[in-house]
């Protein structure tokens, strides 16, 4: 539950985060297939705001995300982080970096480390800091998250509710500025998922750090979002970008008043069109 | 005592030691079919019973030439098991994180892993200068293939994702390596020592009755495999089941003692 004394931070209070989309275009195998999975892309984050990208299996968001966070280059359009060049026209890949962390949607903790090593892993690397200073910080975040008693613990121990969670701390560990999540959330049962998107905005209200979500969840989009960009079916563009005025912060009792309702009925549709466009073109999951 | 009495009463427990009695009992009955019924049960009717092999063995415990001959076995297997460890874990490393690496040596590991380990025993005994060297050489082979393709194979496999994440937050090439493909395929690296165990105790006794059998200046080669060959040579039936259950005995232990070490090596499996 969430602390009668938090305030939500105003959405673009933090001054880093910000992300920049310009006419990005991601074509696979341009030689041969030719299939384009983002077709001019533009979109602008605003630093500490949770967008939430809401769109059919396997219309190329994910490639989006890959490309923000350098793990996949585009074909052409630039993007910024904070007005720098993460990629562009010059640098078709971007270097992967502690400013922008991925969450995966199966996750990407390290089986064979500890849930404080993994967490302490990044500042370590990093050089930012000494082992044993990581591990205390690790410990700290880790208590903060609700996670004590577990630090001893291999991810494989505990449940999958709390594995997010630990991946989730593990990323804000680094200080990024930008926090990409890729479904982290679509393996979970819906009861644990309620916890977890509760879990997040706890997170996120005390580190205000810049969401980038992707989902084909409405309820979890709506309810989490500060703004909804709806994408077409591939190649992926936004189609429709919609404000959620519902005030931060928000806990689950949101999901039972009108204006969430109405929300949730605006978006159907858009989101429906879309899903039906991509079923038959026959996409897979993914 | 309750712990004891449990394991003793267990179904499954019950059933293991049932199914090794009448086994035993059969062969008791078969083996000795001539002397106690007038006539030889085929095939079985001429092996030695049981009892009668439990009381060479028993003769046998205080016989030196016997545990020599354990003792040069397992020499033979830890040699040419540790070696193929030594050469064979960053052999398959390599070849999984390097491509020119692999481009240049896999195909000739891919020649060589489908020959036998048995039909290197001649070019072998020419090869090496000791006919040790010679068994031993063949012993490693057995292991050296198996642990090489399951390195590479475990490495090879490693999700993608580990690697993308262990770099954005700030990893370096070798910690990468060190962090991540190390820990990540060590699991694979113990299911090929288990596997690889198995077979050197395979190679070793085979390579022992061709090798160590063939004569050699002062007597043989020795270890288990000549045990049994030179017990059949001799027309001491009972000791080849003795050497044939020692076999049995040492490979299990070999394979205990590496599983024991696996799971220390692996303590995020244990839980599993």
């Amino acid at each position: 539950m969430l602390a009668p004394t938090m305030t939500a931070p105003a959405r673009g209070a933090r001054t880093q985060g910000a992300i920049c989309i310009r006419d990005v275009v991601k074509v696979y195998d341009p030689d041969r297939a030719a299939i384009m999975a983002v077709d001019h892309c533009t979109l602008d984050i605003a630093a500490g705001e949770i967008c939430m990208i809401v769109g059919p299996s396997g219309c190329g968001k994910t490639t989006l995300l890959n490309a923000i966070a350098g793990f996949h280059s585009i074909t052409s359009g630039e993007i910024h982080l904070d007005g720098e060049l993460l990629c562009g026209p010059s640098k078709p890949l971007a270097d992967p970096g502690p400013d922008r962390i991925v969450v995966f949607q199966n996750g990407a903790l390290f089986p064979w480390k500890t849930n404080l090593e993994n967490v302490a892993f990044g500042v370590v690397m990093q050089g930012k800091m000494r082992k044993k200073e990581a591990y205390e910080k690790a410990r700290a975040m880790m208590a903060d998250a609700g996670l004590s008693g577990t630090e001893h613990n291999y991810p494989g121990e505990v449940s999958s509710g709390l594995r997010r969670r630990v991946e989730i701390v593990r990323a804000l560990m680094n200080d990024p500025k930008v926090l990409l999540f890729d479904e982290p959330y679509r393996a979970l049962d819906s009861l644990t998922k309620s916890v977890m998107h509760e879990a997040l905005l706890e997170i996120y209200y005390k580190n205000n750090v810049t969401i980038f979500f992707i989902t084909h969840d409405l309820e979890e989009a709506i309810f989490l979002g500060h703004r909804l960009v709806i994408m077409t079916s591939r190649p992926c563009r936004p189609k429709l970008i919609l404000d959620v005025d519902i005030p931060h912060p928000r806990d689950y009792s949101v999901l039972t008043t009108p204006r969430f309702r109405e929300l949730m009925d605006q978006t159907i549709e858009a989101v429906h069109e879309e899903a039906r466009k991509s079923f038959e073109a026959g996409e897979r999951e993914g | 005592m309750s712990t004891a009495r449990r394991f003793f009463f267990h179904r499954s427990t019950l059933r293991a030691l049932i199914s090794i009695l009448v086994f035993v009992a059969l062969w008791e009955v078969g083996a000795r079919s001539k002397q106690w019924f007038g006539f030889a049960v085929p095939w079985v009717g001429n092996i030695p019973a049981p009892t009668a092999v439990l009381h060479v063995w028993i003769g046998l415990l205080g016989d030196p030439g016997y545990w020599q001959s354990w003792y040069l076995s397992l020499l033979r297997v830890l040699a040419g098991f540790l070696t193929a460890m030594v050469i064979g874990i960053p052999l398959g490393l390599l070849m999984a994180v390097s491509r020119n690496f692999n481009d240049t040596f896999f195909p000739t590991f891919e020649m060589l892993r489908p020959i036998p380990p048995l039909a290197w025993v001649p070019a072998s005994i020419i090869f090496w200068p000791t006919q040790e060297l010679s068994i031993t050489f063949v012993t490693f082979l057995g292991a050296f293939f198996t642990v090489v393709i399951n390195v590479l194979g475990g490495a090879k496999s490693i999700d993608v994702r580990y690697f993308q994440s262990a770099q954005a937050m700030g990893a370096s090439k070798w910690d990468t390596f060190r962090r991540i493909v190390l820990p990540a395929t060590v699991p694979s690296i113990v299911v090929g020592s288990a596997v690889g165990m198995g077979i050197t105790w395979n190679v070793v006794v085979a390579a022992e009755m061709i090798s160590g059998g063939g004569g050699q200046a002062g007597g043989s080669g020795g270890g288990l495999g000549y045990f049994i060959w030179n017990s059949y040579v001799g027309g001491a039936y009972e000791q080849i089941v003795v050497g044939m259950i020692s076999i049995g005995i040492a490979g299990y232990i070999c394979s205990e003692l590496l599983r024991m070490l696996g799971g220390y090596l692996t303590p995020w499996l244990r839980t599993r």
